[in-house]
Parts: structure tokens; sequence; C-alpha cells
């Protein structure tokens, strides 16, 4: 979760799952806004970004290509890749000048966590 | 309460200044640039407030009045034809989003060939759309739709746009008399603009125009758009009744003239229906028992209540001033059709298309109408393809 995500939520969506056509807000309207996050975009990636460390010197240059902004950042440096909406566009992988990102088969990937 | 010779686009522009919204968004086009062009002299002349919106083409005007209507301000705009053909895929999201937009439409035949004058395949193909569609007969239902317009789409049981249509230079830009309401009269009438959850409001900040897809919720938002379309069905009855009250011109869904006794119905809409009223007392003075049914409401369709007034008619005539290519008939024909079969009895349907790309339609092409309708009636086998009036063959 990112810093700059506002904490209150005042739209309670516990029971969402059945609501009908009259509990919406007109018009798909949603009550509160910075909610793009809560879309889950990270199960269309068939490969995935693994960075290397070592590699690694926090230049900061995949985090401005992002267009998910999914390269998490705290106190200037990079701390891992947010999976939840990474899909897997492999531009971090392209513009690192160091090489310290790689693009792995995402069934590769999770059988390798699984381990 | 005032008596003015006006042109119907004046009238209508007159009626928009009285409302005096907050935002106007507007692209010129013929037969409607009248209304753009006199709403900005009103501008300019600073006869009142409204912010008005030049934009580069309809696609723009709509999605600026969208904009402007989703950040909290009463918003209209006009247009016609190809202006409105433009405005196609803007049209369904202000729907969706469910914004009291209204929209003056001077109907006119879209291209090609190109044609500039008036029928009705601008509005009837964006019946589809989502929006409220008023139709009036003259400008002074012009003039009256425009007002009530604002209503009917800011009731909160509603909150859907309207459109409200003229017929293009037949009467959009002949001149004829206009019993118009005072300024204050109108403004009381329409009353102060509720916001719903507006996008300027940075205290309570809303996202509008989300993203839902498969797994999501986009079924029951359509459903509850469709349930606000019912909801019209009573609000404009309402709005209706209370513009009589204030003005002695009570409005419905439609007008019914000399149908009790008719065993040969004419369903008209726009400016025809003036025609066909005159021909139908023409020939109830030769002892025809002829009626009329004038539809004002096009969306939502009052098919029950029209299926209720139409139950004594043995044959009827629905006349279209647009065609639906590959279709049974045109879209006034297929809906009057779909609601009489719903009936107990049903009556025998014949379609007349007139009137495309504004060609006239004259007293015998009516009666030559009615003479089908009267050999149905006699029972002799007359064709269900539709008819076409004043059309040359050969």
């Amino acid at each position: 979760m990112s810093k700059t995500r506002p904490e209150k939520k005042k739209w309670d969506v516990s029971d969402i799952q059945k609501w009908g056509p009259g509990r919406h807000e007109k018009g798909a309207t949603i009550p509160e806004s910075g909610n793009a996050q809560d879309y889950k975009t990270g199960g269309w990636r068939s490969e995935r970004p693994r960075r290397d460390r070592e590699k690694c010197n926090d230049c900061m240059i995949c985090f401005f290509a992002c267009p998910d902004s999914s390269i998490r950042v705290e106190n200037d440096k990079m701390v891992d890749i947010d999976l939840d909406h990474c899909k897997g566009c492999g531009i971090c992988a392209q513009v690192c000048p160091r090489d310290a990102i790689e693009m792995m088969n995402e069934i590769k990937a999770c059988k390798l966590e699984e381990k | 309460m005032a008596r003015k010779a006006i042109t119907g686009n004046g009238a209508i522009a007159l009626a928009l200044k009285q409302v005096e919204p907050d935002v106007m968004a507007a692209y010129p086009i013929t037969p409607q640039t009248e209304i753009a062009q006199n709403y900005a002299q009103f501008v300019a002349d600073g006869a009142v407030k409204t912010e008005y919106i030049p934009v580069e083409s309809e696609h723009s005007a709509m999605s600026a009045a969208i904009g402007s209507c989703a950040a909290g301000a009463r918003t209209f705009t006009a247009t016609s034809s190809q202006g409105f053909a433009l405005m196609w895929e803007m049209l369904f999201i202000a729907a969706s989003l469910r914004l009291p937009l209204t929209m003056p439409v001077i109907t006119r035949a879209l291209s090609g060939p190109i044609n500039i004058h008036c029928d009705h395949s601008d509005s009837m193909g964006g019946r589809d759309c989502g929006w409220i569609q008023l139709y009036g007969e003259g400008a002074q239902e012009g003039y009256d739709n425009a007002i009530q317009a604002f209503r009917i789409a800011e009731h909160m049981e509603v909150r859907l746009p309207v459109m409200t249509m003229i017929d293009g230079f037949i009467i959009s830009g002949a001149i004829g008399p206009v019993e118009t309401l005072e300024d204050d009269e109108v403004k009381k009438f329409v009353g102060e603009y509720t916001t719903l959850n507006p996008l300027l409001n940075v205290a309570n900040p809303v996202t509008v125009g989300a993203f839902d897809s498969l797994g999501g919720w986009y079924f029951e938002h359509k459903v509850a758009q469709n349930r606000a379309m019912d909801n019209a069905m009573k609000v404009i009855e309402e709005v209706g009744k209370d513009f009589g009250s204030l003005s002695g011109r009570e409005y419905s869904h439609f007008k019914t003239h000399m149908i009790e006794d008719a065993e040969i119905v004419l369903v008209a809409i726009g400016s025809a229906a003036g025609n066909v009223k005159t021909m139908v007392d023409t020939l109830r003075a030769e002892g025809k028992k002829v009626g009329m049914l004038k539809v004002r409401t096009f969306r939502p369709f009052p098919y029950e209540q029209i299926r209720q007034a139409l139950s004594n008619a043995c044959v009827i005539g629905v006349m279209d001033r647009s065609d639906s290519y590959g279709a049974q008939g045109g879209p006034l024909f297929t809906e009057i059709s779909a609601a009489m079969f719903g009936g107990e009895t049903r009556p025998k349907m014949f379609n007349f298309i007139y009137g495309l790309g504004g060609r006239d339609i004259f007293p015998d092409d009516i009666r030559g109408a009615v003479e089908t309708l009267e050999q149905a009636a006699a029972g002799e086998q007359v064709s269900q393809t539709r008819h076409y009036l004043n059309v040359r063959e050969g």
C-alpha cells in the first residue's frame, strides 16, 4: 500500500457482492476518490519482474517508467515491486541501466517462490 | 404571460434564457444554429450569467456538457442531425452517468445524400442511448418542453438527461404565436438546481466514470438506469400537470383527438400531427370514424397507456418520419405494434413513412393513407409492407 492513499474509507462495501441495482450510487459513481488501487491488475501478468538487489543502485529510472506505479519506494530506496498491480509489461527491465531487473515466466516464478 | 410572434428556435432559446442554466456548451449546426446564436447573444449582452463554452465539434459539446454537469453545474446544449450523430458515444455516457442534462434537438435528416431538412432520423436513431425523449408538435410545445425538461431530468428518482425535439425548419424556422411565461415564473417552476455527488466538492471527493467490467456491476447499473426510465414515466406526468397549473397547458405522454369511437386511428409524432388532426376533422365531417393519437413521450415509451387508449381501434396507421432499414417499419410503428401485441385485441397495423429529407406531406397523402386503412377495415387484403407517402415511383 502506498503512503499517499487516504486511510479514511467512508464507503462500506463489505457485502457489495450482493448489491442489486438499488444499492449503488446513481451513475456508478464511487463516493470516494483514489480507489484505482483497489482494482488488482496483477492477475493479468504472464511475466514477472525480479530485481537483483546486488546490481540495483536505486537510480529510480524504473520508478518513473512504470506505467502502473508498481515500483515501491521508501526512504529513497527501491523496496520491491507491487505484484498486486504489476501487469508484467517489462518496461522496468527494459529501462534498467544496470540490468538489475529480469523478466521471468510467471508460472516458473510462482513455483520458485513455493520452494 | 405574453403572446409573442417567434420562431421555434427563438422560443426554445427564450425558454433556456428564462431558466438561465449555469453552463451552455454549444456548437452550431443547421437548423439548430439559431439557438446557439441567440443564446450567445444573451450571454454577450449580459442578459444571463451562463458560462458559454464554444467548442470545436458536437462530440466536444457533449463531452464539455458532461464534464460541466458532473462538476455540479446545471448544463444544456442543443443540436441537430450530423451533430447529433457525432455526439453518439457521449450520449450514452451522459445517460449512464445519470447526468440531468437537457438538449433541444431540432430534427433533421442524416446524410447521405446530404440533406439539411426535416425528418426524425437523428433523434430516432438515438432512441436507445438512454435519454428521455419528448417530441413537440409546434413552437409552443418546443418552448414548454424545454422548460419541463429540467424538472424531469433533475428529479432525484429520475436523474437522466432529457432531449426535446421539434421539427427542423418546419417549426424551428417558422414564425408563429407562442404564449410565454414570465422569467420569474419559469425560474420558480424549475427551482434551484440540486447537485448529486458533484466533482467540484473537494470536501467529499468522488470517482465518476470508473471501470466496471466482468465480475463487476455493469449489469446492475444498467438495470438501475432502466428503472429510472420507469420512474420518469410518472415524473413526466407530474411535471406536465404542474406546468398545466402554471400555464394552462397541461402535458401528458400523448394526446388524443376523436379516438373514443374511432375505428381507424392514425398515430403521429412531431409537426405532422397538426396536418393529421385537420384531416381527421375533415373526414369526421364526411361521417368517417377516424381519430388520432399524437405521441409526446417516446422514451420512456408509454406502451400500457397507449395500448389502453387504442384498445377500441380496429385498424391503426402509424406515421413515421424516419425509416429503419431492413425492419418491418419505422421506429414508431414497431413501438406501437409491440404495445398492441400485449393487448387482448389485436388491431390491424400499417406503417406509413413520409417526409424523409423534408419532403412535404399534403392533406391528400393523409387521406390516401386513411383510404388504405379503410380497405383493411372492410376486410380487403392490404399489404403489411411499409407504405410510403408522397414518394415518386416509376
